[in-house]
């Protein structure tokens, strides 16, 4: 069968060659060197020891994005309540750190004042670092898996997921505060002393601390990308756009699904793991409804298509949110509210688009030259588009994780520059 | 129908579906033979999508429904699909946000072992390749499946069932939308497809079914009403009632199915 009609699109072959250079292996090395050298150097050289710390409880924020990036974004699931995952991984740690400061056999001071019960028993193995640590990475990534086969597998999705995902993280709450003795209730844990043998009042430790979550999300970033540009990534991807079509392709697409939600899952929970000794408490407040809308606020904004936009959206966001409520207390909530709303009427695919958007509009005015085609390699920015059946050119031309990185902040700007030139 | 040696058929006895006690599809028994170019023609409402819908998974239904000596009956879908049965439907669903390309891909993918979804596509699979230029789309192969016209949408459908090499081929309108060309490209490689397939197609164009079926059934209400070779069914006057009416002369029968032996003379030439 040969096929007339459609013409193959002439590609200008120049940009085609150049590409490569700015997409390719070394752009992405390119692109976590350079993120590595601004969390390991540019950062703890440019930031007061407050700051600093401040950027790493946002990093922890952004390693819940980046995974709701991977479930939202390319599987389609709207979870509201990863704060339950967050909140997980966050006591199972204060557990740990309270007992340790309590030290051998010893109840913890919060939980003497309470009651004369003593240590719950199902307290008791977070003492040991290595099973708190081995919880951390598997029970809520375990939770999520029975929870993903079980609402996948019935066909639960769209709106009823979300639903089923915020009930969650209410109840969650709730459990929290009706048991005051084992979780600190509505004032949760704090007043840490030590971090697995180091004192966190000293500030060497503070930054190492950081240290440790800068790591962490660029582990997390690297394996998120890596399930991107797998066939896997394309196979959530498809499962996201037509999951029936899926199953008629001999794929069990809840088995896809879950796999997205229980590494979601699992960075969140390090993500509070992480949140707690650099933060240094952790309440029903930061797991509940709320805070779980909150992480997925910086996500649409960012760009939940795309891999670095729920880093740098969650970072951005939770950076305004706290420079501004420093000066305007309660104007920021608002602020958040309207950003979000504008983005998701607006731009749909958050500010990761913008600049593909832009380019495509300065390109149609110019000329209605055949529009590139998405280049394979840059795929953590370019299949997951929706926009991409109509405006292929949105997705293709966007820039890759170095360039991208690098250069968001000024690119609406310079953008907008341009295009009025014109 | 003698099914002889060969396993590799499908079998359909007193399947039956009902929704809310409308019965969709009355005790419909079938057998498509590999090598045969089924067509499963009747007027709207007559059960023919439902039938693939109860074959392929879709809906519940009782009866059973053989595949190679597979009761497929009472499976899920993606375990349907996993014994070789693979089916198109009415609106050709592709992804369309993803490449030619990647469609192809993951449809084969179903068919590698789990550990290579974890690793990232590096070139072009020999099986992908192949299809690619079976369905003619080579050159559109990083397009993303939306920009496609409908009728290359049709055919990237029937290439995501071959490149996971489906035994079982259930079409359901392939050529709806297409130009004459196209429909002719198509019944083509229908006919070449289904000299070691299974093929059924569900159609309502009359032209190309009298072009390319080499058997027929004609369902209505829910039943079979007639089953044969084009000439034959089309010479059943219950059929040309069901299509027509009653009280319609057989000339003006005739007119309707019209250029059939002509169309049958020329095929066996």
């Amino acid at each position: 069968m040969s096929r007339h009609g459609t013409p193959a699109p002439g590609v200008s072959t120049a940009l085609h060659r150049l590409r490569p250079l700015l997409t390719g292996r070394w752009a992405v090395l390119g692109g976590f060197a350079l993120a590595a050298l601004a969390l390991f150097v540019v950062a703890p050289l440019a930031l007061s020891d407050f700051r600093l710390s401040l950027l790493g409880k946002y990093l922890c924020y952004a390693m819940v994005a980046v995974g709701i990036g991977l479930a939202w974004g390319r599987g389609g699931m709207l979870t509201l309540g990863q704060g339950v995952f967050f909140g997980l991984g966050a006591y199972m740690m204060a557990f740990h750190l309270e007992l340790d400061d309590a030290g051998d056999g010893k109840v913890p001071d919060f939980m003497a004042l309470i009651s004369s019960d003593g240590v719950p028993w199902w307290w008791e193995p977070f003492r040991s670092g290595i099973f708190t640590i081995l919880a951390i990475l598997l029970v809520p990534a375990a939770l999520a898996g029975l929870l993903g086969l079980a609402t996948f597998r019935r066909k639960v999705r769209g709106a009823y997921f979300a639903i089923l995902s915020q009930a969650l993280a209410a109840a969650f709450a709730i459990l929290l505060i009706g048991n005051p003795k084992a979780t600190g209730g509505s004032t949760g844990l704090n007043n840490f002393r030590g971090f697995f043998g180091f004192a966190l009042n000293d500030a060497a430790n503070r930054r190492m601390l950081f240290f440790i979550s800068a790591g962490a999300l660029l582990v997390m970033v690297a394996v998120i990308r890596q399930l991107m540009v797998s066939r896997y990534g394309e196979l959530l991807v498809a499962c996201r756009d037509a999951e029936e079509r899926v199953r008629f392709l001999g794929y069990d697409p809840a088995n896809v699904k879950t796999v997205a939600f229980m590494v979601a899952a699992g960075m969140a929970s390090v993500a509070g793991a992480l949140f707690v000794p650099i933060v240094g408490i952790v309440s029903p407040n930061d797991v509940g409804i709320v805070p779980s809308i909150g992480l997925l606020i910086g996500v649409a904004i960012g760009g939940r298509t795309t891999l670095l936009g729920p880093v740098l959206g969650a970072i951005g966001v939770a950076w305004a949110g706290s420079t501004l409520s420093e000066n305007f207390p309660s104007a920021w909530t608002y602020l958040q509210g309207l950003l979000f709303m504008l983005v998701i009427a607006f731009l749909p695919d958050g500010l990761a688009s913008l600049n593909g958007l832009l380019r495509a509009r300065r390109r149609t005015g110019e000329a209605p030259e055949p529009e590139p085609e998405p280049e394979p390699d840059n795929a953590e920015l370019t299949t997951a588009s929706k926009a991409a059946p109509t405006t292929p050119t949105v997705s293709g031309s966007a820039p890759s994780g170095a360039e991208e990185s690098a250069g968001r902040a000024a690119d609406p700007v310079s953008a907008t520059h341009s295009g009025g030139t014109e | 129908m003698n099914p002889g040696m060969n396993r590799d058929y499908l079998e359909l006895d007193d399947l039956t579906v009902s929704f809310d006690g409308f019965v969709a599809v009355d005790g419909v028994s079938v057998s498509v033979l590999p090598g045969e170019l089924r067509f499963l023609i009747g007027p709207n409402g007559a059960g023919k999508t439902t039938v693939l819908d109860a074959v392929s998974g879709l809906v519940p239904c009782t009866g059973s429904a053989k595949y190679a000596g597979h009761e497929l009956v009472g499976r899920k879908v993606h375990k349907i699909n996993q014994l070789g049965v693979g089916r198109t439907f009415q609106t050709a669903t592709v992804f369309e946000g993803l490449s030619v390309l990647q469609n192809l891909d993951i449809a084969a993918g179903s068919r590698r072992p789990a550990r290579t979804l974890l690793r990232k596509r590096t070139q072009v699979p020999p099986e992908v390749a192949e299809t690619l230029e079976t369905i003619g789309l080579t050159e559109l192969g990083d397009q993303p499946a939306g920009v496609l016209a409908h009728g290359q949408k049709q055919w990237l459908e029937i290439g995501m069932l071959l490149v996971q090499d489906a035994r079982l081929l259930m079409l359901d309108e392939p050529v709806a939308g297409m130009s004459h060309e196209e429909k002719d490209e198509t019944g083509r490689l229908l006919q070449r497809l289904a000299t070691d397939r299974t093929v059924v197609v569900v159609e309502h164009d009359m032209d190309f079914m009298r072009s390319f079926a080499t058997s027929v059934t004609v369902l209505a209400g829910g039943k079979v009403l007639a089953e044969g070779s084009v000439a034959e069914v089309q010479a059943d006057p219950r059929v040309q009632e069901v299509y027509l009416g009653p009280g319609y002369s057989a000339e003006e029968a005739q007119a309707v199915f019209a250029t059939t032996a002509a169309a049958d003379s020329e095929r066996s030439n």
